[in-house]
Order: structure tokens, then sequence, then C-alpha cells
């Protein structure tokens, strides 16, 4: 269980315009490349710096790989920077406004009461 | 000593500043009644005539991060800019530049930490649309300094609810204690019943109406013992997974005292929330 690497993706793809698209095009590359890449580096901290022990479970790897919102949202991912980066690559593709949101809605319809556990 | 002119509390609405800018095709329906209670609203402060703003808000996941979370944190610096590139994106927001005011930034965090408060601080802080947006829908001058106080309501472990609330009334008498002839005003912005990223989100309400008008009252009457009765860190989750803003609201009923009521309140029900202002004059109305 590592909720807080998922995060980590989810945030640090969100805030690079390059890494969104490129997320969006091609997922399952950009996970393995960012898993290898950039899962360990240290955020604000001098460049270069690295821990030695972050990776993905492979339900998670497989999620993310997926652009599987729905099994993001059961492993605890926060569900704003989720939300947050999978309106950037996908609401283009919706004409109505607010169109990508209420769908990404209903496919979470399933999920009561308490929600999947966040906490990192 | 310093004086708190006002005390305003408010949603944030990031849709606010495309909705009111909009024109033509693109202008959504409800924009007009929108922005004549963003009007009316902000006339509440120009009326308080305010020297220094300071401004609770939370940051969403941009400078602070999971690998250094503070739970309360106050900015030092002489400047802030604002906004960052996924607010541009999603919300279209401006990139704007606020000066600070480091002797009000400073007193807050020394005497903060004297009364209890491990505060922690930055010297470089980029502020987000929770402070931005009541500056575009109050001051949109982004003229006045500002202090920019920010909660953790995002990243669980969270304070508790009570915590907010003693944060709150003990950012107002410090803020008294200022050696200061300035004007002072304080806004937050949190949330009521809000969803994102689950399955109640953007629907044609709130999620949790019961919950808002519940909240309104709270707010407008400042019924602390009410609100602290009912609302826990715990129960925050039923309205919404996002509702955990409202302890925003609840420092800033602590701004403004238990029992005081106020002197503006006013809602809008929005598609997927609901909006709501209220502003506090401790001193009594401004004469115009």
């Amino acid at each position: 269980m590592s909720r807080y690497l998922l995060n980590k993706f989810l945030y640090t793809v969100d805030r690079d315009a390059e890494l969104v698209e490129r997320y969006r095009d091609d997922p399952r590359g950009t996970v393995a490349w960012w898993e290898a890449e950039r899962a360990n580096a240290v955020l604000n901290c001098h460049t270069g710096e690295a821990s030695t022990w972050l990776r993905f479970t492979d339900a998670e790897r497989e999620a993310l790989a997926n652009h599987d919102h729905v099994a993001l949202f059961s492993l605890g991912a926060h569900p704003f920077l989720t939300l947050t980066l999978f309106i950037a690559m996908f609401e283009r593709d919706h004409a109505e406004p607010l169109g990508f949101q209420k769908q990404y809605a209903v496919r979470l319809a399933h999920f009561d009461l308490p929600y999947p556990d966040i906490a990192t | 000593m310093a004086t708190v002119v006002a005390v305003i509390a408010s949603t944030h609405h990031p849709f606010y500043y495309r909705a009111s800018t909009a024109t033509g095709e693109d202008r959504p329906p409800f924009a007009d009644e929108w922005v004549r209670k963003i009007l009316t609203f902000r006339e509440t402060l120009t009326r308080a005539d305010p020297d220094v703003l300071v401004m609770v808000g939370s940051d969403h996941f941009h400078q602070l991060w999971l690998d250094n979370m503070p739970q309360f944190l106050i900015g030092k610096a002489p400047f802030y800019d604002a906004n960052w590139y996924n607010e541009e994106r999603e919300f279209g927001l401006p990139r704007m530049l606020l000066r600070g005011q480091e002797d009000l930034s400073g007193h807050l965090l020394r005497e903060g930490l004297d009364a209890g408060f491990d505060l922690a601080f930055s010297n470089e802080l980029r502020i987000d649309h929770s402070i931005t947006c009541p500056i575009i829908t109050l001051r949109p001058e982004a003229d006045l300094p500002i202090v920019p106080i920010y909660t953790n309501i995002f990243a669980p472990p969270l304070p508790q609810p009570k915590r907010f609330v003693q944060l709150g009334r003990t950012i107002r008498e410090l803020v008294e204690s200022w050696p200061s002839d300035l004007r002072v005003a304080i806004v937050g912005t949190g949330h009521l019943s809000l969803e994102l990223g689950g399955p109640r989100q953007f629907g044609p309400h709130g999620p949790d109406p019961e919950f808002d008008r519940r909240a309104v009252e709270w707010i407008a009457n400042g019924d602390l013992d009410g609100c602290l009765a009912e609302v826990t860190l715990d129960s925050l989750h039923a309205p919404g997974n996002a509702t955990h803003g409202f302890m925003d609201f609840m420092l800033m009923m602590g701004v403004a005292g238990a029992g005081a009521r106020a002197d503006h309140v006013d809602t809008l029900d929005l598609f997927h929330t609901m909006e709501a202002y209220f502003t506090w004059y401790p001193n009594g109305a401004p004469t115009a």
C-alpha cells in the first residue's frame, strides 16, 4: 500500500504540462518511466537527492497504467489530485460543460460511505 | 493598537472569475445573479476601509505537499506571487502579485507561538485560489498588503475542529494586540458541503443541502456551541468528501466570536455547491 506514491505520481504529473500530455497519450509507458526515474526524487530539495525505497504495488501500477480513476478512488488516492489531473487530460473530449465531471461521478456511483481511506 | 474593522467568511469558488468575465454565449445563466451578490458582498469590505488583509485559506497541494505538511502556516514575506499553472489551466485564473505585511506576519508568528500554536512559516509562499478568490471577489484591485494563513483541511491527519476555532480566536486577539494604527480586515474562506472526485460531485445542488442550511445558521448566529457539538472530523465525511474545508468557516467563527451575529449573510445555490458570504463588523457597521 503506497497511497503516498500514488499521490506523488498524480501531483508531479499534474503540475507539468508536458507530462500531462505524455500520460494522456501513453499511460503505461509514462507510469513505467516515472516509477523508474522519478518515484524516488525528493521534492522540494536540491536536484538529484533521492530516496531508495518507493515503488508501486501491482494494483496501483495497473490503476495508473489503465487511467482507471475508479480503481484509484478505491485504492485511496487523494480524490482532488485524481480529479484535477483527469480533468486536465479528458475534459477536452466532452462537448457539454462539466460533461466529463458528471460521467466521472457516475462511474463512482457504487461507492457508499465510508469512502476508502485517503490518509497517508 | 490595530483595529479589526471587518471579519469576513466566504466560500472560494474558482469558477467565479471565468463566469463573471465571460460574455455572450460563454456567459453561464447564473453569472448575473452571482455577480450581483458578489458586488453587494464586496461593498461590505469596502465600507470597512481596511489597510491590511489577514487572509485565511488552504493550499490545494500546490506548494505544500505530503513530504512536509504543516497544519497551520503563516506567510512572512514582502510579496506573494499567486495562482498556479493548473489553476490557470482549469479555471482560467490570472497570475497575481500581492504585497505582504511582514510586520503583522512577524507579530502573529511570535505571539502565536507564545500562545501555544506551533505555527509553521514560509518566507517564499506562492498562494493559490483559496486566497486569490476572495481577493478577486472582495478586493479586485489587489492593492492591500496581506498576511496569508494556511490551514490543513486537505491531507489527513487534520487538526480537530475545536483547534480551528481556537486559532481563530487567537488570531483575533493577536491582531488586536498588534502595535499599529492600521485597520485590519480578517478574511477567511472555506466550504459548506462539497464533494470533489467522488460519486456526489457536480450534482444539481451541493451534496448535502440540509448540512448547508444548518451550517449557514451556525455561522450567521455565531453558534459555536451548536456547531462544535455536532461537527467532528468523522462527521464531516458525511456531507461530502471535501467538507473538511468547513473548518475554515469554524476558524472564522472563532475570529468573529461566540454569539456574534453576522451583519451580512447571503447564499447562492449553485449547481454543485452552496455559496455563502458573511461579514461581521466588530465595532458596529461603518457609516456610509
